[in-house]
């Protein structure tokens, strides 16, 4: 295969860059994207929703000055809409265009050239000759079948198309692929990948996250804000607030000029963090409740 | 978890690279004993990231492993037992003295790594009385002094576990005794006592909760690292095999239904989602699988205009998929009453992924139960309505089979159609009441397809009062539930 650069010095370097793209690593997610860059491996990525998956490749992406190339994959998705298609309408025009003197194995010939085939997205970043990042999001929602389309991508970087010839990559990508875990994804194509599961992360962590992406938050704030999210992922709920769902709120907070986070605050915009009524009941109850108790029983 | 760098253990051995190699192949095929599948690929992958990462750095290597072997999440509990086995921090100090004299020797020897934050060294640990280590315990874990907790940590152990060489025992009844000797439920009601007095004004109801969260995180930081402690402990008595060996646990897709415990049943549940949406692609794929319909003649028509009238584009209809209409017949009764309750999340999973899903339970009556998994959120509530609300007692409360089956006959059976999968979940044990194995007959005739799944051991079936044989003769396939595995099998095996 195609010898390349590395792209990270070390795991400390790639945690310093993706901390200046925004991102910030623990040591695990840092560790893996290293390692997936000596190994020239692709990363499958799981975790609860909205724990910064996506972000993660457009971090690296952007810390690596690549270019991101990103396949949403949804049911049905198949390999015209994947990997390539040839355009057949143009193909047309050229058996039209070519009138009836012309030889026909010519065209033939020429009917099947690059020039008639288009390119989606795991072929254009086998083919990109800038360094770009791919990104395939959401592979569990891929029926298990389609799954099959990436394997000969993620283990070899080449396509196959059958009139042309195999295509292989100018220089290997660094691949993400994420999921869900709305299923388990097959055997084959995990094998060829390394894992990296981002949970939610711990309170240090989403309280640095927090500091990081909202603006004009003070230290105290994004305290509380951290140790309050904490507290409700304990809680049974349907759905845990996501990361995404804790910078939200503290926006939320800033804009409402709310320095310091009271019970009767953190009921009232509970809703940006929770979004089943079930489970906002059940927060409310948990965090609300003892105060009214103690007042009815005071007065 | 962090580990200073004089720790060393095998990980951190500088020179040759056998050793590590031999380690490794232990470690793999341990945690193949344990049910991962890891891959020789993989094998080959984790060889190959450990050159790449800096030896002494046992996060790095850890997470080196983990990335290359354990490609699920649920296994990563068990991967890291095996890895704190495995690479665990070993040394000299780590030797369970023979004499009863348990204090003296830990604190003799104690490394510098781990005696460094507070200077000293264990050797003025062992002067303290209880109440003394109680009390360094309470403001370590106070100002979260990670160092400090994992000194007193340590220190507790050697006190309170009692150790004795040779015992082939995994730790719990050691860390039983430590814990209770430090009375940790305590200790965090003075945790809090004392925080409530910091405040000036008193905490509220937010904070208060919001304190306690904070100390019982980091009292099960403390109580993490009195385990990996003991542990330490036992690897360097007993050696690393046949601890791996006393810790092994089953996967979560391994744990017996029947048998399964509170936090197990937890993790079950969670599994099953991605379970019934597997289930219901499978089902419902069959028609989509050809992916174009019949050809649209409208559209293509439409289409034929950007070509001049020439139709060089044929468009075709979607395909409809099939509806799959689902009847979910599960036994409650007390002999499966373990499997009853993951039944109940699997019925209530099943119906969020399938528009026509109609359940019913039995015991010796039957009773239809979709209303009560209609727009709840809540299973926790779904599954007490179920148990409390639904009619399934006929006469005793003991199985019968037979009449459960009656009454579904008699009242659904209209419902029944060519469209209509039925599973139907028991131990078949009918305390040998008549098993009117007819009415599965017929039902197998009227249906699409009819299932059984028994969370017995297949070698139990027949046996005593089961008659699971007789009903699976008219069954199209009856099958061993018995745990996730065995469900995923069942999954698989409908296509």
């Amino acid at each position: 295969m195609i010898g390349q650069e590395v792209r990270f010095e070390d795991v400390d370097g790639v945690r310093t860059a993706l901390a200046e793209s925004n991102y910030l690593a623990d040591d695990g997610i840092a560790g893996v994207v290293y390692l997936a860059d000596r190994l020239d491996k692709p990363i499958l990525v799981e975790g609860p929703a909205g724990t910064g998956k996506t972000q993660l490749a457009q971090s690296v992406a952007e810390m690596a000055g690549a270019r991101l190339i990103r396949l949403q994959c949804y049911e049905g998705l198949d390999e015209s809409k994947a990997l390539y298609e040839w355009n057949y309408k143009k193909q047309l025009l050229r058996i039209q265009a070519g009138g009836d003197d012309s030889d026909w194995s010519e065209i033939e010939e020429d009917l099947f050239s690059e020039e008639f085939l288009l390119t989606r997205p795991l072929l254009e970043a086998i083919r990109a000759e800038d360094p770009v990042v791919l990104l395939i999001d959401e592979v569990d929602r891929l029926e298990v079948e389609t799954e099959a389309l990436l394997l000969e991508i993620l283990s070899e970087f080449q396509v196959s198309i059958p009139e042309l010839g195999t295509i292989r990559a100018t220089q290997i990508p660094l691949v993400f692929l994420t999921s869900n875990a709305t299923r388990e994804l097959s055997e084959a194509l995990k094998r060829r990948c390394l894992y990296l599961y981002i949970d939610y992360p711990d309170l240090e962590r989403e309280r640095q996250i927090v500091m990081a992406k909202v603006p004009g938050i003070d230290a105290n704030l994004a305290d509380q804000v951290a140790r309050i999210v904490r507290s409700i992922r304990q809680l049974d709920l349907k759905k845990h607030p996501s990361v995404s769902e804790t910078i939200d709120w503290a926006r939320t907070l800033v804009l409402l000029g709310i320095s310091n986070v009271d019970g009767q605050t953190a009921t009232e915009t509970i809703n940006i963090l929770l979004k089943y009524r079930t489970d906002i009941d059940k927060a409310v109850k948990e965090f609300a409740d003892r105060p009214d108790e103690l007042e009815a029983g005071g007065t | 978890m962090t580990v200073t760098e004089e720790s060393s253990g095998p990980a951190g051995d500088p020179n040759p690279d056998t050793p590590l190699l031999d380690l490794l192949a232990g470690f793999i095929s341990e945690l193949r004993n344990a049910g991962l599948p890891v891959s020789l690929t993989e094998n080959l992958d984790a060889m190959e990231a450990v050159t790449h990462i800096p030896l002494e750095d046992r996060d790095a290597f850890k997470y080196a492993l983990g990335a290359t072997l354990v490609k699920n999440h649920a296994h990563w509990r068990a991967f890291e037992v095996v890895f704190e086995v495995y690479f665990a921090i070993q040394g000299d100090e780590y030797v369970i003295p023979t004499e009863a004299d348990a204090g003296d020797s830990g604190d003799g020897t104690a490394q510098p790594g781990e005696g460094a934050p507070q200077g000293g060294g264990g050797g003025s640990m062992s002067g303290l009385t209880p109440e003394q280590l109680t009390e360094m315990l309470m403001r370590a874990l106070m100002n979260g002094d990670q160092a400090m907790m994992r000194v007193l940590a340590r220190q507790a152990v050697i006190r309170y576990a009692g150790m004795e060489p040779g015992r082939p025992v995994g730790g719990t009844y050691y860390l039983y005794r430590t814990l209770r000797n430090l009375d940790l439920d305590d200790i965090l009601e003075r945790l809090m006592a004392t925080a409530g007095e910091e405040a000036p004004a008193g905490l509220t109801a937010l904070e208060e909760r919001l304190e306690r969260d904070e100390f019982s995180d980091r009292i099960e930081r403390l109580k993490q690292e009195i385990e990996g402690e003991i542990r330490r402990w036992l690897v360097a008595d007993r050696g690393v095999e046949a601890m791996a060996r006393t810790l092994r646990r089953p996967l979560p897709e391994d744990v017996d239904f029947m048998h399964a415990s509170r936090e197990e049943m937890a993790s079950l549940r969670k599994a099953i989602y991605p379970l019934t949406r597997k289930l219901a692609v499978r089902l419902a794929r069959k028609r989509r699988h050809g992916r174009k319909g019949a050809l649209d003649f409208r559209s293509t028509m439409r289409h034929s205009l950007n070509y001049g009238g020439v139709p060089a584009e044929p468009k075709f209809k979607f395909p409809r998929p099939a509806k799959p209409e689902i009847m979910v017949v599960a036994d409650i009764s007390g002999s499966v009453a373990a499997f009853a309750r993951f039944t109940l999340h699997l019925v209530y999973a099943i119906s969020g992924q399938f528009s026509k899903v109609r359940s019913f339970v039995f015991i010796d009556g039957l009773d239809e139960v979709t209303g009560f998994f209609e727009g709840i959120e809540d299973i926790g509530e779904a599954v007490h309505r179920v148990n409390t609300e639904a009619d399934v007692i006929w006469v005793d409360g003991h199985s019968d089979y037979g009449h459960a089956l009656g009454v579904f006959w008699e009242k659904y059976g209209k419902g029944v159609g060519p469209k209509t999968t039925v599973m139907i979940l028991g131990d078949a044990r009918n305390n040998y009441h008549a098993s009117q194995s007819w009415i599965v007959k017929e039902i197998q005739h009227k249906a699409r397809k009819v299932y059984w799944l028994n969370p017995e051991p297949r070698a139990y079936w027949d046996t005593g009062d089961s008659i699971v044989g007789e009903y699976s003769t008219y069954c199209d396939d009856t099958y061993e539930v018995r745990s996730l595995r065995q469900l995923e099998a069942f999954v698989e095996k409908l296509v």
